[in-house]
């Protein structure tokens, strides 16, 4: 037998204790760094790119670590859900309402003191202040400048089952913001009237993508002439693709696709430093940090607190004006969109 | 044919050590056991709401469509992947080496990436047509749908049928065959009658995984919207944290895994097993002389290469130099490709370690035990990553801070997600030898640890290394787990690709998976090398 098979097992066996070693060591490492000053375990559904300058600043400003799991929203908030009363979790900031309000229906957010809730719009929160939004984007409709004038745009969703947008328009049914404008529709017009819109869009050969982005490139290469987004989308594609031909537009006033969301931050329930979880909050809502989820690169979203302007071009909210809807109202209007996209055969 | 090795003298069956039985149950335990107890629990917590969720009817359709794909993608990667084998192992086909080392290299594509690669590059007005239009091409198929998955999961799958049929290939004792064509059989009866069923257990292992795999991805489905019990089971976690109807979707997948798990055991064991007699002869066969067909097969590898590797290279490439310049945030991620680097290694060498009391005790001493602590280990291999990740969540926020989102816990979930392929290598490359040999060791006086070290590993070793590269490469592209294990801050390639697309950053997507696939080359080329430096050697 060749001498180096015989040198195999050596091998295996080194290798192994070089694995168990290293398992042993990280552990170790991992418990000794817990116990050092005062720190507070983030899970963000926003993505690190953007907000690790507001993670940073926060530290520098208040001494206080920040451990942030970046993930997104709704793994993180699959994990909270699993960890339950255990969660190593003291703030969760996510990017949908609609995953805010099914944590919070679980019970697992704290009650957020009413001095902070009261610094935003009150149909950014809920009620029972379990969440408040953090920042406020809107549902708009991308469009292809080249083949589209603003002019001859469709002033409503309803308007969206007629002939003139067959093959034309593309959704994404599995992403939560349009689960959130449909699931409101709903609330606000009817399960039947919904319904019957979907029926129409499926007649009208609507296209089906994987998320927004799909939808924004392929409005921009102009497979479709418009897509059912949120707004910030738009930035995103151009800051990679300068130059295509797409710009959002929105309905007439007060049309359910002209909803507006909410990112929004949750203080988990099993933390055992409330102090410190509100201190994160509060500086989310600072003006420092409102400034810079609407300006800083890469990001475009609407301030939620007074005296914060958005970014130059983006039309003022009050512009959009979205439908009167309270966003903590997902909770219970979500799972209605989900069936309903369910029997309507836009998922699985 | 019949066993080749008589076993007249067939020692009297001893016990099964305790060590292996008992490692072989905890490792089963540890890797099967927790994802079901998770899945069963949760399961159980259902109520009205969740049934609003989920529908008989729907339920079946799906299954369908899962089991349609499996087995599309099964025959195409098989289709692929063994007679790519068998050119690079067995003949004198040109630059055989070089092929034999690309083959095995679009593992290292995430199936999300190749599904993006293939949506954004054969999109409509996209990247093939913009090359293609001055040669007056003016449309492509849209590849979406059930063709376009399946082309997408043929790519990332075929390489393991490559892989487990070169490594038996290069085990398979080469005196059979010429004992067989020296009693008169051509050379084509030879490859049917000997060879083929010397390659049965290493193509059903590869078929297993195969189509555990497309019971798993979630990635390459979701992009190319098509529906299967995994995209159903995502849907129900992501829109609506519904994890009491994901469970029981889960628990529909663990019934189609078991399914093709126990489908795999009948069509390998039976009559028919061809064994190595011994040592048997350690060469090589002279290669097959491909006469005028030498080039023109040069052909196939060729083009496998070309669509499969080159083609989402090139349109990686050009994503990374179009967008780098407009991108500020551009930046090549050395500190998570190191992450990648060692957590793989170590998934790799774990997995590999873990799975040897499982692989031996269902071949030396196989019992309806044995082979049910076999299957247990392969059945979360069929589950989707998110499932097997809050498994662990489910344990490790109970077993406390200590172990709760450590490099240990994330070793755990890969192992769980991987250990499969370890436990296929090596079992395929094991049945290629008879149990005798271990028997005879035993007999001549040898303990069983002596007897392991000395006689089974050295036969068995193409299949452990094949077994270390595939979890290595597997681990190196996982996502849903990583994203929900991972210790804060711990940042692997495939994480920061996962942020690039998130943020439909293909600038970061394009450097950060050329920079994956940069990182699994070496382990590649240097298996692959190793393994036919030792042929060289005679025995």
């Amino acid at each position: 037998m060749p001498r180096v098979l015989s040198r195999l097992p050596a091998r295996l066996a080194a290798a192994a204790v070089i694995a168990v070693v290293a398992v042993g060591f990280a552990i170790a490492s991992s418990a000794s760094a817990a116990r050092q000053g005062a720190s507070l375990t983030i899970y963000s559904g926003r993505d690190e790119r953007l907000v690790k300058p507001i993670m940073d600043r926060f530290s520098q400003e208040t001494g206080i670590e920040l451990k942030v799991r970046y993930a997104s929203s709704v793994s993180l908030a699959n994990a909270l859900i699993e960890e339950g009363s255990r969660s190593p979790a003291d703030v969760f900031w996510a990017t949908e309402p609609g995953t805010l309000g099914l944590v919070a229906a679980r019970g697992l957010l704290a009650r957020l003191p009413a001095t902070i809730v009261g610094k935003v719009p009150s149909r950014f929160s809920t009620p029972s202040r379990r969440w408040v939004g953090t920042s406020a984007r809107s549902r708009a409709l991308v469009y292809n400048t080249q083949a589209l004038a603003p002019s001859e745009l469709p002033s409503s969703v309803w308007e969206l089952t007629r002939p003139r947008w067959k093959g034309k328009l593309g959704i994404a049914p599995t992403n939560g913001s349009f689960q959130a404008f449909l699931g409101a529709t709903i609330y606000l017009h009817g399960e039947d009237r919904v319904r019957d819109w979907l029926r129409g869009l499926k007649a009208n050969e609507v296209k089906l993508f994987p998320n927004n982005t799909s939808i924004v490139q392929a409005v921009g290469r102009g497979d479709i002439l418009l897509g059912l987004v949120n707004h910030y989308y738009l930035y995103n594609v151009l800051a990679e693709t300068p130059g295509l031909p797409i710009r959002n537009a929105w309905f007439r006033p007060g049309d359910p696709g002209n909803l507006v969301l909410a990112a929004g931050v949750g203080i988990v329930a099993a933390t055992r430093q409330p102090a410190l979880a509100q201190r994160f909050v509060q500086f989310l809502l600072s003006r420092w940090a409102q400034r810079y989820i609407a300006r800083g690169p890469g990001l475009a979203e609407y301030p939620l607190v007074k005296g914060v302007n958005p970014r130059s071009g983006l039309p003022p909210l009050k512009e959009i004006a979205g439908p009167k809807y309270n966003l903590g109202r997902l909770a219970a209007d979500l799972p209605l969109a989900v069936k309903l996209l369910l029997e309507e055969g836009f998922l699985a | 044919m019949s066993r080749l090795v008589p076993s007249a003298a067939r020692l009297r069956p001893q016990g099964v050590p305790l060590a292996y039985g008992a490692l072989a149950f905890l490792v089963a335990g540890a890797v099967g056991v927790t994802p079901l107890v998770y899945l069963g629990a949760r399961a159980l917590g259902a109520d009205r709401q969740t049934w609003n969720l989920l529908s008989a009817r729907a339920i079946a359709d799906l299954a369908v469509d899962t089991a349609l794909l499996a087995f599309g993608v099964t025959g195409a990667s098989l289709g692929i992947g063994l007679p790519l084998a068998w050119l690079v192992a067995r003949t004198n086909l040109p630059a055989r080496r070089l092929w034999g080392a690309l083959a095995p290299l679009p593992l290292v594509i995430p199936s999300f990436v190749g599904a993006l690669v293939l949506e954004a590059g054969l999109a409509p007005h996209g990247l093939a047509q913009a090359v293609l239009e001055p040669f007056g091409v003016q449309a492509l198929p849209e590849p979406r749908g059930y063709l376009g998955v399946l082309l997408v999961l043929t790519l990332s799958t075929y390489p393991y049928v490559f892989l487990l049929a070169s490594s038996a290939l290069r085990s398979i004792d080469t005196s059979l065959e010429e004992a067989a064509r020296s009693l008169g059989l051509s050379s084509l009866s030879t490859f049917a009658r000997v060879t083929l069923p010397a390659l049965r257990p290493a193509l059903v292992s590869a078929a297993l995984l195969v189509s555990l795999y497309v019971l798993s991805d979630f990635g390459a489905v979701s992009i190319m919207g098509y529906s299967t019990l995994t995209t159903a089971i995502y849907i129900r976690y992501e829109s609506l944290l519904a994890r009491e109807a994901a469970a029981i979707l889960s628990l529909v997948l663990v019934g189609m895994a078991w399914a093709i798990v126990l489908a795999g055991g009948r069509s390998r064991g039976g009559r028919g097993v061809v064994y190595r007699s011994g040592p048997g002869s350690g060469r090589m066969p002279p290669p097959v002389q491909l006469g005028r067909w030498r080039w023109p097969a040069v052909a196939f590898p060729a083009s496998v290469t070309l669509a499969f590797l080159a083609g989402p290279l090139a349109v990686l490439a050009w994503w990374t130099v179009a967008a780098a310049p407009a991108d500020s945030s551009f930046r090549l991620s050395w500190g998570a490709a190191a992450s990648s680097a060692w957590i793989s290694l170590l998934a790799a060498g774990v997995a590999t370690v873990a799975v040897l009391p499982a692989a031996m005790l269902s071949w030396r001493w196989p019992s309806p035990l044995s082979r049910f602590v076999e299957r247990l280990t392969l059945l979360p291999s069929g589950l989707p990553g998110i499932a097997v990740g809050l498994s662990l969540v489910f344990l490790g926020a109970r077993l406390g801070s200590l172990l709760y989102q450590s490099v240990g816990l994330l070793v755990l979930g890969y192992v769980t997600r991987f250990a499969p392929y370890a436990l296929a290598a090596v079992r395929a490359s094991l049945e290629g030898v008879s149990p005798r040999v271990e028997e005879a060791a035993r007999s001549l006086g040898r303990r069983p640890a002596r007897a392991l070290v000395a006689v089974v590993l050295p036969l068995a070793r193409p299949g452990i290394l094949a077994g270390a590269v595939l979890v290595f490469l597997k681990t190196v592209t996982e996502l849903p787990a990583t994203l929900l294990l991972r210790p804060i801050g711990f940042e692997t390639l495939a994480t920061e690709i996962w942020q690039g697309t998130a943020v439909g950053a293909y600038s970061t997507v394009a450097p950060a998976a050329l920079l994956l696939m940069a990182l699994a080359l070496p382990i590649v080329l240097l298996v692959g090398r190793r393994t036919s430096w030792e042929l060289a050697a005679p025995g």
